[in-house]
């Protein structure tokens, strides 16, 4: 298995210094608080600046803050929360959300990337390099970079169209008619690279002699992959899907770059409902309340990654 | 395969077309075999050119429209190809200034960054304690939260701590989103350095700083430059953290400049743009080949990431 897995043990299997020479026992021993002294600058760090906004976040959601400060702040209780439920704004950008995720990470990145993963493995090796390449070129270009090329993919007079004009095909104003898509189709662009490369290595962990048993017996190149490869890899996918899910919520800039969450609010998922809220109608304390559901479902599918992780050692 | 080589079968009635036996047969199921699996590669070949293809054309109208003089949004060859679009964004105000913040801004954070990780790596790494396996499930924990989330508390807090719009600040911030992932490679690279040659500074009386400094972080190199590159890569490409805490349009970083740039949508000039676009990538396309080398076919990157 790829690093992927065997992580979370490594505490175990990394050699204690305190227990192999005795003079360096004693040592250590004699400064036992002070040798975890280098730990203070990180610990520090993290707890003032993710810490701290964290607890913050949790406090001024249940506030009625606003961008414009002067004004008295008060405790408003469930308030924010129960607005939120109520606001159909919010539904829908819960809903965006959704789609977005299904349909870039689940569906895209991960389907993407398993093709790609699969296809790779029985390529010639120039068409393997180039493909790669231009998959993980995708992939490192700078998140702006990629919307401000993508919106012009997809623009009325863009790239897409002339292909689609060129095939015959009917064109249309894809960041009018279908911005979720329009944005989700710019994530897989962008995603893609990274469910590529954990599958290429779970692919690589699977040991050659079991697919070839299985084409002895007969099984074809789809019951192979069904019952052989994908049960083999499944805690990759596992994995890969959860870290896909959870990069795909909080992306903001891809889409604020190419539709700023438009036209109306078409394309406004979480992280730009948000921003909206927070700053362009200065509901700071509302904003937060959003901020504060996002980070929730966050750390929801943090936990159940962690856990993934631990059964899997 | 005439079926003179076959001298112990009974002998067949001639002309009429015989099964061959078994053996000789091989060698024409194995070519058979071979030609299906050739027409299977090309097919795969093809697919995968395919895709490829649908990935490469927003990369390529990037690349025409910047040398092109009169660029649209629409893939075509540029006639003639000139580097007019680069002469133009070659100045202080569109290239050099705000390169230069996303240099100071980056390379600061980086530096507070990967100082931070060695720092603590070093512990959870060597010592053992009860504290170490929840200390670094948390470090992990928060590798994983959408930390756009905390965008706009951080905003707020910054407001009231008057840190907004200090490169320090945001700084300060960039390196703490970045810390837990490089806490956490920092770690299990160092996992990997043998700890005999330790015990020997150790008795030769080295302290746990003169240790770390002189023995471990040399022969963890490779480790740490891919630390030090992938947190720095995160950070100029990241967008939300600096548009949200910095005003001052002197302090902006290329990521920000990059978008106002073509927040005007209409009035912009598109090559310009995509001359710039190219600018402002290419550091980080260069250091992630970098990288790539390092960890020996890069595709271990992705296996590393998140490990």
């Amino acid at each position: 298995m790829s690093t992927l897995t065997q992580q979370p043990a490594e505490p175990e299997p990394t050699p204690p210094p305190a227990s192999v020479s005795p003079k360096a026992t004693g040592t250590v021993r004699r400064h036992r608080p002070l040798r975890w002294l280098p730990l203070a600058p990180a610990t520090v760090l993290l707890l003032l600046f993710l810490g701290g906004p964290i607890v913050y976040c949790v406090a001024i959601a249940f506030t009625d803050m606003q961008l414009t400060g002067s004004s008295s702040t008060s405790f408003v209780g469930f308030d924010n929360f129960q607005r939120a439920f109520d606001d159909k704004h919010f539904r829908n950008a819960v809903v965006l959300t959704l789609t977005f995720t299904f349909l870039s990470s689940i569906v895209g990145q991960n389907t993407l990337g398993l093709a790609l993963a699969l296809l790779m493995r029985r390529a010639s090796k120039p068409v393997r390099t180039l493909t790669g390449s231009i998959v993980i070129a995708a992939w490192v270009v700078p998140e702006i970079v990629a919307g401000f090329l993508l919106y012009a993919f997809f623009r009325d007079e863009g790239t897409l169209n002339s292909v689609l004009d060129w095939a015959h095909l009917p064109s249309q104003d894809w960041l009018y008619s279908a911005p979720i898509v329009a944005v989700s189709i710019a994530n897989v662009w962008r995603g893609t690279a990274f469910s590529m490369l954990i599958y290429s290595a779970a692919l690589s962990d699977v040991p050659r002699e079991i697919t070839e048993a299985a084409e002895v017996d007969g099984a074809g190149g789809w019951r192979q992959l069904w019952f052989i490869t994908l049960p083999m890899i499944r805690r990759s996918i596992g994995t890969n899907l959860m870290l896909n899910t959870l990069q795909t919520l909080s992306v903001f800039g891809l889409i604020w770059a190419m539709t700023r969450g438009g036209p109306g609010n078409r394309s406004q998922t979480l992280p730009v409902f948000m921003y909206d809220q927070a700053f362009l109608k200065a509901l700071i304390g509302y904003g937060t309340a959003v901020a504060l559901l996002l980070l929730l479902i966050g750390a929801l599918f943090s936990a159940v990654y962690l856990r993934l992780l631990r059964t899997e050692v | 395969m005439s079926s003179s080589s076959l001298p112990a079968t009974p002998a067949p009635p001639a002309g009429v077309p015989v099964p061959a036996p078994a053996p000789p047969r091989a060698p024409v199921r194995r070519t058979r075999g071979a030609a299906r699996r050739l027409r299977r590669r090309a097919g795969v070949d093809l697919a995968l050119l395919a895709i490829a293809a649908l990935f490469v054309l927003p990369l390529v109208w990037l690349l025409f429209a910047s040398l092109d003089a009169d660029a649209s949004l629409r893939v075509g060859a540029p006639s003639p190809a000139t580097m007019d679009n680069f002469d133009a964004v070659w100045t202080q105000e569109i290239t050099f200034r705000p390169m230069l913040n996303s240099l100071l801004l980056c390379g600061g954070a980086t530096l507070l960054t990967v100082v931070c990780a060695a720092l603590a790596a070093y512990p959870l790494s060597r010592y053992r304690s009860r504290l170490v396996r929840p200390y670094l499930l948390t470090v992990l924990f928060t590798t994983c939260l959408p930390l756009t989330a905390i965008m706009v508390p951080v905003y707020g807090l910054y407001v009231q701590v008057e840190l907004i719009d200090s490169l320090l600040g945001t700084a300060l911030f960039l390196a703490a989103t970045q810390l837990p992932f490089a806490i956490w490679l920092m770690k299990n690279f160092m996992d990997g350095v043998p700890i005999a040659l330790e015990e020997a500074a150790w008795t030769d009386g080295a302290s746990w700083l003169q240790t770390l400094l002189r023995i471990i972080l040399p022969l963890m190199g490779p480790g740490l430059t891919v630390v030090t590159i992938y947190s720095f890569i995160m950070m100029w490409g990241n967008f939300f953290v600096p548009f949200m805490l910095l005003l001052t349009p002197d302090q902006l970083p290329a990521s920000v400049t990059l978008f106002t740039f073509f927040g005007s949508y209409d009035t912009v000039v598109y090559g310009q743009l995509a001359a710039f676009s190219i600018l402002y990538s290419t550091p980080v396309i260069l250091l992630y080949v970098l990288i790539a080398r390092k960890l020996g076919g890069g595709f271990a990157l992705g296996g590393a990431v998140k490990g």
